[in-house]
């Protein structure tokens, strides 16, 4: 599997590559470094909210409710910035991130101690959280001119060579590959969505992990929500609205099993870039982004026909072995 | 020292252990002592409590009354750590590893090594504890495989590996040899060996009187929830064991009873497929039980499946004449409509659907005969289950209950209840009795013998020698893919069948 793995790794490199060759033979202009570098920019959101989406799916669970979590912090601390324009950007950035905690652990306590499934917990908070963003902003916007400039310089500014958005994905990125290699907790993340029953009997807390995989989710929810609001430089209601597929398409692409037990930070990480390209050239190549929507929602499905496959063919070579 | 004040030279006592569930008992003031050294077979029926038993001893139940002693010392095991943590490791019966990660990762999943002051994972170290493990036991598994690419035979000597990383002094194996070839079986005694004379001490559950024999020093009994007796391995019969387990004896194991056999219903000329089994031919009768025999690996399970049409036989492959009909199985679904019926050696993989209920399940093959314009007739549904229910047995609290909920011999009874309601002509089973019970056994024995005497056209496969020589009729001996030889009740014995089996030509 570790060698499947690689090798889906490897073909995605591929399938990007082939992308990127395809679309800059027609528009030179997008094989630009400042383009690439847009690119990334644009998707630095997707990459760290589907990392945590990541660690829920890899438990067997799956996180709905990020993308109105999201929009409810992002309204929040809009509102915040807008009525106390005063506080720190620093204290900002911590208050997004605990009420991201207390979503994600809201999400958390519904599966862990109420035993709710996962998507009938996280589709419910989708909807209230979403509810809340309308109550809290009575429909109004907070628009540019309302924001401090401190407040929307924070994705934008660039103290260490690149955007503060994209140094957040890349710690994001870092930190997550790490604790899910080198830690305990990290694996058992693995054990709890590869044999419950056997993480049980080893001694794994399945509350726990449960827990925990669905705060971290909601911590970098709320990072998310502010780096967003900052960045598209206003709050709405329909802030990040249906953002959660392409988080979940990120997953499936990059080789995570919606089963749980399998997945890698790399391979989400391209699942992500893959999307963010498809996205970013759809209107290079003069295609409507109102095809954005079926684009990725076909993009999603050959993905997971793709891991169905491959999962039925190893199923087969299983079968066969134990029949010999 | 416990109350009592007397030395033991138990490594673990349980004493006058009760477990209550929900409106059942499932153990019933047990005791159960185990020596260092020794090898332990803990025996008894489905149901009557041994893997209750284990639970509570590896911490995943707790009592509700009663005591275990480790080493003298009252403890209790709250978690499966805390059980862990004294020196006992568990191989479980149901699938305990993690299929997708590694052999290194699935022996060192919940005690990682971590060091340093980071407390990072150490994975080198890790793996090369696996790799030495391993080598301990001769093994030749590469510790990054992962484990869904192992055989089943491999998983365990993988679960044993992690028992001796966690150093566990006590080892339990739940059914370790059910699943496994012969020759795997061999591997396996020599590393329960291995452990014993290194002072470990092995719990070891089975229903196969030859690894009790073949392996075990020293024996409990369960019956019901409560404990029977015990004794010495070498100087008990297996009569005196049986009637310990069931309260009655072994000639009641096999109630073959001479039926009528009739004309030729089932004719397998020359069935090849190109590696896999090559030139079979044998005629099946009314009314005739034919044992098929082999190791895993010679063929027997693939021609069944061939008869049966789930995978189909390719040009060449040979004729299939029913009733003195050619007929092409290409499908299950066309078998059926011939009269073949199958039940296949797994149930959980193949035979029954568990998150099913018992109805739902029985009468899956015949829901369009149940039928009235597409639409399903329930009562009829109801009548046919109570019926085939009836019949087998069927241990529930009511039709509705899940499969899943069942134990392992009454899921068996559950997929024959399924078969046999769709009145087939010709019946394939493949080790109907593998992992099940002494009592429930009898039972399927009993059960297959009326069907013969019903008229209905038997193939029995079964690794398992009384089994053949007590139930079948003719023999059918498989090699290599090959038919090794053909006997008759009269001439099977024994030791022509595993000679046949072999490839000797006696």
């Amino acid at each position: 599997m570790k060698r499947l793995l690689k090798r889906r790794e490897l073909t995605l490199v591929l399938v990007i590559a082939v992308l990127v060759a395809a679309i800059s033979l027609r528009h030179p202009a997008f094989l630009r470094a400042s383009n690439l570098y847009d690119i990334l920019d644009d998707t630095a959101i997707l990459f760290m909210v589907a990392i945590g989406q990541m660690m829920v799916i890899v438990t067997g669970g799956i996180d709905l409710s990020v993308s109105s979590g999201i929009a409810l912090v992002g309204m929040s601390v809009g509102m915040l910035n807008q009525y106390y324009p005063g506080i720190p950007i620093a204290l900002i950035v911590l208050i997004s991130m605990a009420m991201g905690f207390v979503l994600g652990a809201s999400n958390g306590l519904l599966i862990s101690q109420a035993g709710i499934p996962p998507i009938i917990a996280t589709l419910g908070t989708l909807s209230i959280y979403r509810g809340f963003v309308f109550v809290l902003s009575r429909g109004e916007w907070v628009s540019a001119h309302e924001m401090s400039a401190a407040f929307r310089e924070l994705p934008r500014a660039a103290p260490l060579g690149i955007t503060n958005l994209l140094l957040c994905a890349v710690l994001v990125t870092v930190l997550a590959a790490l604790f899910l290699t080198l830690t305990r907790t990290g694996r058992e993340i693995y054990g709890v969505g590869g044999n419950r029953v056997a993480a049980r009997y080893v001694g794994i807390s399945l509350k726990r992990i449960d827990f925990l995989v669905f705060t971290v989710s909601g911590v970098i929810v709320g990072l998310s929500g502010l780096l967003w609001v900052a960045r598209y430089a206003s709050a709405q209601n329909e802030t990040a609205a249906g953002f959660h597929l392409p988080t979940i398409a990120a997953c499936v692409i990059g080789g995570v099993s919606i089963l749980g037990g399998t997945g890698t930070v790399p391979g989400v990480i391209l699942g992500a870039l893959f999307l963010g390209i498809v996205i970013n050239a759809l209107p290079v190549i003069n295609l409507s982004p109102f095809y954005q929507m079926a684009i990725q929602g076909f993009v999603i499905l050959a993905a997971i026909v793709v891991n169905t496959l491959v999962d039925q063919r190893n199923q087969r070579l299983m079968l066969r072995k134990r029949v010999l | 020292m416990y109350p009592g004040g007397e030395v033991s030279d138990s490594i673990l006592e349980c004493r006058k252990i009760r477990k209550d569930f929900p409106g059942i008992t499932a153990l019933d003031e047990v005791d159960f002592k185990v020596r260092t050294g020794e090898v332990h077979a803990l025996i008894g029926e489905n149901g009557a409590g041994k893997s209750t038993l284990v639970k509570i001893v590896t911490g995943i139940l707790q009592p509700s009354s009663g005591t275990i002693a480790h080493r003298g010392q009252v403890v209790e095991f709250r978690t499966p750590l805390a059980s862990q943590a004294a020196g006992i490791a568990a191989i479980h019966q149901e699938a305990s590893m993690f299929p997708e990660l590694s052999v290194t990762e699935n022996i060192y999943m919940g005690h990682h090594l971590a060091g340093g002051r980071a407390r990072l994972l150490d994975w080198r170290a890790m793996r090369a504890r696996t790799r030495s493990l391993l080598q301990r036991l001769e093994l030749d598994i590469d510790p990054d495989t992962t484990v869904r690419d192992l055989s089943v035979a491999e998983r365990h000597m993988v679960e044993i590996v992690k028992a001796l990383s966690l150093d566990a002094q006590i080892v339990i194996m739940d059914e370790p040899t059910s699943a496994l070839s012969l020759r795997e079986v061999r591997d396996l005694y020599k590393i329960i060996r291995q452990l014993r004379a290194e002072g470990r001490a092995v719990v070891f559950i089975s229903h196969k009187f030859e690894d009790i024999y073949e392996i075990a020093d020293h024996f409990t009994v369960l019956r019901d929830g409560r404990y029977v007796g015990e004794g010495p391995v070498s100087g008990t019969a297996i009569d005196e064991i049986i009637q310990m387990m069931v309260g009655r004896s072994l000639k009641q194991m096999f109630p073959k009873t001479q039926a009528a056999i009739g004309e030729t219903v089932l004719e397998a000329d020359m069935l090849s497929r190109p590696g896999v089994f090559r030139d079979v031919s044998f005629q099946l009768r009314r009314g005739e039980i034919m044992g098929v025999f082999g190791l895993v690996g010679s063929g027997r399970s693939e021609v069944m499946q061939a008869l049966f049409g789930i995978e189909a036989l390719g040009s060449g492959g040979g004729t299939i004449r029913i009733k003195g009909r050619e007929v092409r199985v290409s499908s299950p679904a066309r078998a059926k409509a011939h009269g073949i019926a199958y039940i296949p050696e797994d149930r959980q993989l193949q035979g029954a659907i568990v998150g099913m209920s018992i109805r739902d399940n029985v009468t899956l093959p015949m829901v369009d005969r149940l039928s009235t314009i597409g639409v399903l007739n329930r009562r009829r549904e109801e009548a046919v289950t109570e019926e085939y229910g009836r019949r087998m047995e069927v241990k529930a609290a009511g039709w509705e209950q899940p499969v899943a909920s069942l134990s392992g011999g009454n899921q068996q009874k559950v997929v024959l209840a399924k078969w046999l309601a769709t009145r087939p002509e010709i019946l394939i089973m493949d080790e109907p009795t593998k992992g099940i019970d002494v009592a429930t056994k009898a039972k399927v024995h009993e059960f297959i013998s009326r069907l013969a005497g019903e008229g209905l056209a038997i193939l029995l496969v079964s690794s398992e020698l009384p089994e053949i020589l007590g139930m079948a009729d003719t023999v059918l001996v498989m090699h290599e893919g090959r038919v090794a030889a053909r006997l008759e009740r009269a001439e099977a014995t024994a030791e022509r069948l595993i000679r046949a089996a072999l490839g000797e030509n006696s």
